[in-house]
C-alpha cells in the first residue's frame, strides 16, 4: 500500500483526458472506442430515462414501453408536488442529511486522524473495531436502536433519526487512508511553532485533504438522504418522515402507484444530481484520491 | 438546559396547563392503522362523530405505509410504544395474542352471544377462549371482475356462472402475437395476489375437499380434490393457455391496463379501478363449482385492544371500540371506504345486494369461509412454490399439492406446538 | 496542568489520542458495539419482540445448520459475490481504461456512468423488474422478439433471476468503480509507459506487465468494498421479488433477506439474530482475508 503517492501533474490535468501517443492507425480505433464508450454510457442511462418518461405517464399508460408517452402529462408531479407534505418531506431530509453530514465529516476526520498519526496501544484493535461494525445489517440494529431511542426519549425527533449516523466506519477508514499522505513533517513543523494537537489538526491537516473531505461529503449526504428504514421505524408523526419515507405513502394495500413512485424519485435525484454537478471536480478529485490510498 | 432539565420542564408545564383547562382531564387514546387515503377519510368521520358524542375523549390517528406497517408495529411494540387501539389484519390476530400485545374485549361490553347473532359469521374466528380479541368494521370478499370493452369486443354477452363456461370465456378473451406470445389474458392468475385464497377456501371445496380440519390445526386439501383444483387452477396456463402466471408482473396490474379479460379481486381494488381512466369494467359473483357449489373467501381487518392501553384509556378505547363496530359507522365506512360491512343488518340490505358493484361482493358473504392462518406470508409462499415447481420444474400436482401440504403442515405445527 | 506537563511526548500523545477518541468510542460502543452484543446473545436465545425472552442454547444455530433452505441461502450470497465483484471489476475497468484515453466529451461520458450511482434504488429495482418482463410489455423481451429470438424467463426462472438481479446491482456500483480506476491509471507516472515504448513493448504487454501490477493496490480496494457489498445484497433482491420475495423458489435469496423476513414476518428474533452472526463472521472472515493478502504484497 503506498504511503506518499503523489499525484502527476496538477490537479487540472485530472479533468482533462490523457493522451497515448502510441498511435497505430489509432484514429479509428479511436472513434470506434468513443462510439463504444458513449454507446454504453447511453444504455446506462436508459433505466433513468425511462424513469423520467414513467413520470410522466398516465398510470394506463405506463406499461407502454415509449420512451415519449402518447399523452405526456404533468399531472404526476402536480399531484406530488400540490401535496403540501412534500415539501416537508424535502425539508426534512435536508435538514438532517445536512446535519449528519457536517458531524460525520467532523467526526470521522478526527477519529481517521487520530487512527493515522497517533500512537498509542490499542490503535489497530481500535481500527479493526470500528471497520467490522461495517458488517453486521442494519436491519438487525433497528430494534435495539428503537429501544434506546425509546429510553431516552428520542423517538419522533430530529435527534432520534440522525443518531445512528452521526459518524460512520465507512468515512473514519477514508480519512485515514487520506490522512496518510499528509507527511509528518508538516505535523511536527506546527508543533514546533507551538500548536496544540486539535489545532494541527483543524488548521494544518484537514485543509490537506478537502478533496477527500468533499467526497466524504458527497457519500454521506447521499447516504442520508436516500436512508430509509430507520428514519420509517422511529418517526410517528408523517410532520418528521423522511422523503423516502413519505414517497412509501403512495403504494397502497395490494397497489403500487408506480407513475408516483417514478416521479418522486425523479424528484428526489434532482437535488443529488445538483450537488454532483457543482462537485463533480471535487469529487472526481476527492474520490480518485480515495482509490490511490486504497 | 440540559434536556432532562428540559423535558422536566415541559412536563410540569404541561401538567399545569392540563389541570388548569377546567372540565376534567380529556384521556387521549391513540389510534393505529396504514395509510389508505379513504380509510384515513372514513377514520376521520367516525373519530369527529365519536369525540362529539364523548366530549371527554380524543382520539389521535396514526397513519404508516401499508408495506411497512408490521416492521412499524414490530419495533413499537417492544419498546412499549404504540396504539392503544391497533388495526391488524385478522390473520395476524395469533402473533399478537402470543405475544400479548392485544387484550381480550371484555364480555360485559362484548357479550359473545351479542356478536355472534350481530356479525357474520367469519367474525368468530376472532374468539379465543370464548372472549374476543377484536372485531372489525368492514369486511371484504372476492368476486370476479371482467373487462366490459373486451367482453364486447369478442361478443361475449355476460360474465360466466360456472368454473367451465369461465375457460370457455378466457378463450375467446385471449389474444397471441406472432410468435405464440400472450399479449391479452383471458383471465389473470399468480398465487402472489388473491389467488391463493381462491384456491383455499373456494376451489379446493369446490372440487369435494376442504383445506383444513375444524379445529384448523391440520391441512386437509392434500387429497384428490386438492390436486384436482391445483391442476384446474394451473391448466389454465398449462393446457388452456389462456394465462400465463406472471403476466404482466402482477395480476391486478394486467387487469388495470387493459390486458386482461377477467381477474379475481378483493373488494379493496375498487378504489383502484374507479381510478383508472378508460378502464370499463363490471363485477360479477364468484363462478360456480362443478356441481354447483359456491363459496367465496372473505377477509378483514380488525380493531383490537392493545396491552399498552391501562385504566382510563382502556377504558376510553373501549368505547371506541364498540363506536367503530356500530351499524351507523360500518355505513360510513361502506360509503367512503367502499368496504362492506361486517354485520348483514348493515350489509345484506336490498339497497346494497342490488348495487351492481358492491352486490357480488354482499352476496358473496352470505356463502364465505375465512382461513385462520397462523402465518400469513408463509402459507402464501408454501403455495406460490407449489405453483412454481409445476411450471418451472414440470412437478406434477400430486407431488406439488403433497409438498406443499407438508410445508404447509409444518408452520401450523410450530405454531401450535 | 502539572501532571500534564510532566509527561513525556510520547505519553502526550496517548493522551491526545484518548481525548479526541472519547466522544467517538462512546459513540461506537452504546450505537455499534452494544446492539452487537446485544444481537450475539440473542442468538442463543428465543424472542417473538413482544414477551419474555429465553435461553435456548445453540438450538437456532443447529435449527439453522439444519435447514437445507439455508444452505441455499448461503450459496446464492456466495454466487453474488463470485459473480458480482469480478464482472463488475472488469467492466469498470474496460471502460475505465478506455475512457481515459478518450478526450472529447469526456466529462460528460464520465457523467453518465456515474449517474446511475445515484439514483433511487427502490425505483431503479421496479424499471429493472419491467424491462424483464415477457412480451409485451418487457423491454428486453420485446427486443428480443422484433430479431426473432423466443423469449427468455429472466426472473421467472430458477438459474436466470440470480443473475437478472444482479445486473442491476452491478449498474448502480459501476460509476464508482470507473472513477476510482482511472484515478489509479492516472496516477501511474508516464515514465513507466515512455521507457515501454522506447523499448518498443507492444500495447497489450504493458497493460499486463506495468499497468495492472501499479494498479494492484486500486485493485484490492475496490475487492474488498465490493465484496462487502455483495455479500451483503438486500435492496435489489427485496424490490425485485417483492411478490416472491427471495424467489423463485429461493433462488435469489440472499442472507440478508432471510434474516429481514425472518425477523419482520415471523419475529422470530433470536433466530434472525443466529443469522445476522453468521453473516458477521463471513464477512469478517472474508474482509480479513483480504486485507491480509493485501498486506503481504
Amino acid at each position: 500500500m503506498a504511503g506518499t503517492t503523489h499525484i502527476k501533474g496538477s490537479s487540472s490535468s485530472l479533468d482533462a483526458a490523457r493522451v497515448n501517443s502510441t498511435r497505430n492507425g489509432a484514429d479509428v480505433w479511436q472513434i470506434v472506442r468513443w462510439v463504444l464508450l458513449f454507446g454504453g454510457g447511453i444504455l446506462m442511462v436508459l433505466p433513468i430515462v425511462y424513469m423520467i418518461s414513467t413520470s410522466l405517464k398516465w398510470p394506463h399508460e405506463i406499461y407502454n414501453l415509449s420512451i415519449i408517452p402518447k399523452e405526456p402529462t404533468l399531472d404526476n408531479y402536480a399531484y406530488v408536488l400540490e401535496d403540501g407534505r412534500f415539501y416537508t418531506w424535502f425539508f426534512n431530509s435536508l435538514l438532517i442529511a445536512t446535519a449528519t453530514t457536517i458531524s460525520a465529516v467532523i467526526f470521522d476526520s478526527l477519529v481517521g486522524y487520530v487512527l493515522c498519526k497517533f500512537e498509542f496501544r490499542g490503535r489497530m484493535l481500535v481500527f479493526i473495531a470500528i471497520l467490522s461494525t461495517l458488517m453486521i445489517p442494519t436491519e438487525m440494529l433497528i430494534i435495539p436502536w428503537y429501544m434506546m431511542a425509546k429510553t431516552f426519549g428520542w423517538l419522533d425527533s430530529y435527534w432520534g433519526i440522525m443518531f445512528p449516523g452521526v459518524m460512520t466506519a465507512f468515512g473514519t477508514f477514508l480519512m485515514k487512508q487520506f490522512f496518510e499522505t499528509v507527511p509528518d513533517d508538516f505535523l511536527e513543523a506546527a508543533r514546533i511553532d507551538g500548536l496544540n494537537e486539535l489545532e494541527i489538526w483543524w488548521r494544518v491537516a484537514m485543509p490537506m485533504v478537502t478533496p477527500a473531505l468533499a467526497a466524504l461529503a458527497i457519500f454521506i449526504f447521499l447516504g442520508n438522504w436516500t436512508a430509509f428504514i430507520w428514519p420509517l421505524i422511529v418517526t410517528n408523526s408523517p410532520e418528521l418522515y423522511t422523503l423516502p419515507v413519505g414517497l412509501t405513502t403512495f403504494s397502497v394495500e395490494q397497489s403500487v402507484e408506480w407513475e408516483l413512485i417514478m416521479t418522486g424519485a425523479a424528484l428526489a435525484t434532482i437535488p443529488t444530481l445538483i450537488v454532483f454537478l457543482i462537485f463533480q471536480k471535487y469529487i472526481i478529485r476527492g474520490v480518485v484520491m480515495a482509490g490511490l490510498k486504497g | 438546559m440540559t434536556s432532562w432539565k428540559k423535558k422536566l420542564l415541559g412536563y410540569t408545564a404541561g401538567a399545569a396547563v392540563s389541570l388548569s383547562s377546567g372540565a376534567g382531564w380529556a384521556v387521549e387514546i391513540e389510534y393505529w392503522q396504514y395509510i389508505f387515503d379513504a380509510r384515513i377519510k372514513a377514520m376521520d368521520i367516525l373519530i369527529e362523530k365519536f369525540e362529539a358524542a364523548n366530549p371527554d375523549i380524543t382520539v389521535k390517528q396514526t397513519t404508516f405505509p401499508y408495506a411497512d406497517y408490521r416492521t412499524k408495529v414490530a419495533a413499537a411494540i417492544p419498546a412499549g410504544e404504540g396504539p392503544d387501539v391497533v388495526q391488524l389484519f385478522y390473520g395476524w390476530l395469533n402473533d399478537y395474542v402470543d405475544a400479548e400485545l392485544i387484550t381480550p374485549l371484555p364480555t360485559d361490553m362484548f357479550p359473545p352471544e351479542n356478536i355472534e347473532a350481530e356479525f357474520f359469521p367469519m367474525v368468530q374466528a376472532m374468539k379465543r377462549d370464548g372472549q374476543y380479541m377484536a372485531l372489525p368494521t368492514a369486511v371484504r370478499s372476492l368476486a370476479l371482475f371482467y373487462n366490459k370493452r373486451l367482453f364486447a369486443e369478442a361478443g361475449i354477452e355476460g360474465p360466466p356462472a360456472t368454473l367451465d363456461e369461465l375457460i370457455d370465456t378466457a378463450k375467446k378473451l385471449t389474444k397471441k402475437d406472432g410468435s405464440g406470445n400472450l399479449t391479452q389474458v383471458g383471465i389473470t392468475a399468480g398465487m402472489n395476489a388473491q389467488d391463493h385464497h381462491w384456491f383455499r377456501e373456494v376451489l379446493v371445496r369446490q372440487f369435494g375437499g376442504a383445506p383444513y380440519d375444524d379445529a384448523n390445526t391440520t391441512v386437509t386439501y392434500n387429497d384428490d380434490a386438492g390436486v384436482a383444483a391445483l391442476k384446474w387452477y394451473t391448466d389454465l396456463e398449462n393446457v388452456h393457455e389462456v394465462t400465463k402466471f406472471g403476466f404482466m408482473d402482477e395480476p391486478q396490474a394486467a387487469f388495470k391496463a387493459g390486458r386482461a379479460g377477467m381477474h379475481i379481486d378483493g373488494s379493496f381494488r375498487i378504489g383502484a379501478l374507479n381510478s383508472t381512466r378508460g378502464l370499463e369494467w363490471g363485477v360479477a359473483e364468484l363462478p360456480a363449482g362443478p356441481d354447483g357449489m359456491k363459496s367465496n373467501y372473505s377477509s378483514y381487518w380488525v380493531n383490537a385492544l392493545t396491552s399498552k392501553a391501562k385504566g382510563e384509556k382502556a377504558e376510553a378505547a373501549k368505547k371506541f371500540i364498540a363506536f367503530v363496530t356500530t351499524d351507523e359507522a360500518m355505513q360510513v365506512w361502506l360509503d367512503t371506504v367502499g368496504e362492506l360491512p361486517a354485520k348483514p343488518s348493515a350489509g345484506l340490505t336490498d339497497e346494497n345486494k342490488m348495487n351492481p358493484t358492491f352486490g357480488p361482493f354482499i352476496n358473496g358473504l352470505g356463502y364465505a369461509k375465512t382461513t385462520v392462518f397462523v402465518n400469513e406470508s408463509g402459507q402464501r409462499q408454501v403455495l406460490m412454490d407449489a405453483t412454481q415447481r409445476i411450471f418451472l420444474e414440470g412437478q406434477s400436482p400430486e407431488d406439488a399439492i403433497a409438498a406443499a401440504a407438508a410445508e404447509e403442515q409444518k408452520i401450523l405445527d410450530e405454531h401450535y406446538n | 496542568m502539572n501532571l500534564y506537563r510532566s509527561l513525556t511526548i510520547k505519553q502526550k500523545q496517548v493522551v491526545w489520542a484518548w481525548t479526541f477518541l472519547a466522544i467517538p468510542m462512546i459513540f461506537y460502543c452504546v450505537i455499534r458495539f452494544y446492539p452487537t452484543f446485544n444481537a450475539i446473545a440473542l442468538s442463543f436465545q428465543e424472542w417473538n419482540l413482544l414477551g419474555a425472552r429465553t435461553w435456548t442454547g445453540i438450538d437456532n444455530y443447529t435449527k439453522l445448520f439444519s435447514d437445507p433452505v439455508f444452505w441455499k441461502v448461503f450459496k446464492n450470497t456466495f454466487i453474488y459475490l463470485i459473480l458480482g465483484t469480478p464482472i463488475s471489476l472488469l467492466v469498470s475497468f474496460i471502460v475505465a481504461y478506455n475512457l481515459d484515453k478518450v478526450r472529447f466529451m469526456h466529462g460528460t461520458i464520465r457523467a453518465l456512468y456515474f449517474l446511475p450511482f445515484m439514483t433511487s434504488t427502490v425505483a431503479m429495482a421496479w424499471l429493472w423488474r419491467w424491462f424483464y418482463q415477457p412480451v409485451p410489455i418487457g423491454l428486453f423481451n420485446n427486443a428480443l422478439a422484433t430479431v426473432g429470438i423466443p423469449q427468455f424467463a429472466f426472473l421467472n426462472s430458477t438459474t436466470w433471476a440470480l443473475p437478472s438481479i444482479l445486473a442491476p446491482a452491478v449498474w448502480a456500483g459501476l460509476g464508482f468503480q470507473i472513477i476510482i480506476f482511472m484515478a489509479g491509471l492516472r496516477a501511474i507516472p508516464q515514465t513507466y509507459y515512455e521507457a515501454a515504448r522506447i523499448d518498443g513493448v507492444g500495447s497489450w504487454t504493458i497493460l499486463w506487465r506495468i499497468t495492472l501490477p501499479l494498479l494492484k493496490p486500486t485493485i484490492v480496494f475496490l475487492v474488498v468494498l465490493s465484496s462487502i457489498g455483495f455479500l451483503r445484497i438486500f435492496d435489489q433482491v427485496f424490490n425485485m421479488t417483492s411478490n416472491n420475495p427471495g424467489g423463485p423458489l429461493n433462488s435469489t435469496k440472499p442472507l440478508v433477506l432471510m434474516i429481514y423476513e425472518t425477523a419482520f414476518s415471523s419475529f422470530d428474533m433470536g433466530y434472525a439474530a443466529a443469522q445476522t452472526v453468521v453473516l458477521f463472521t463471513v464477512l469478517l472472515i472474508v474482509s480479513l482475508t483480504q486485507l491480509y493478502i493485501m498486506r503481504d504484497k
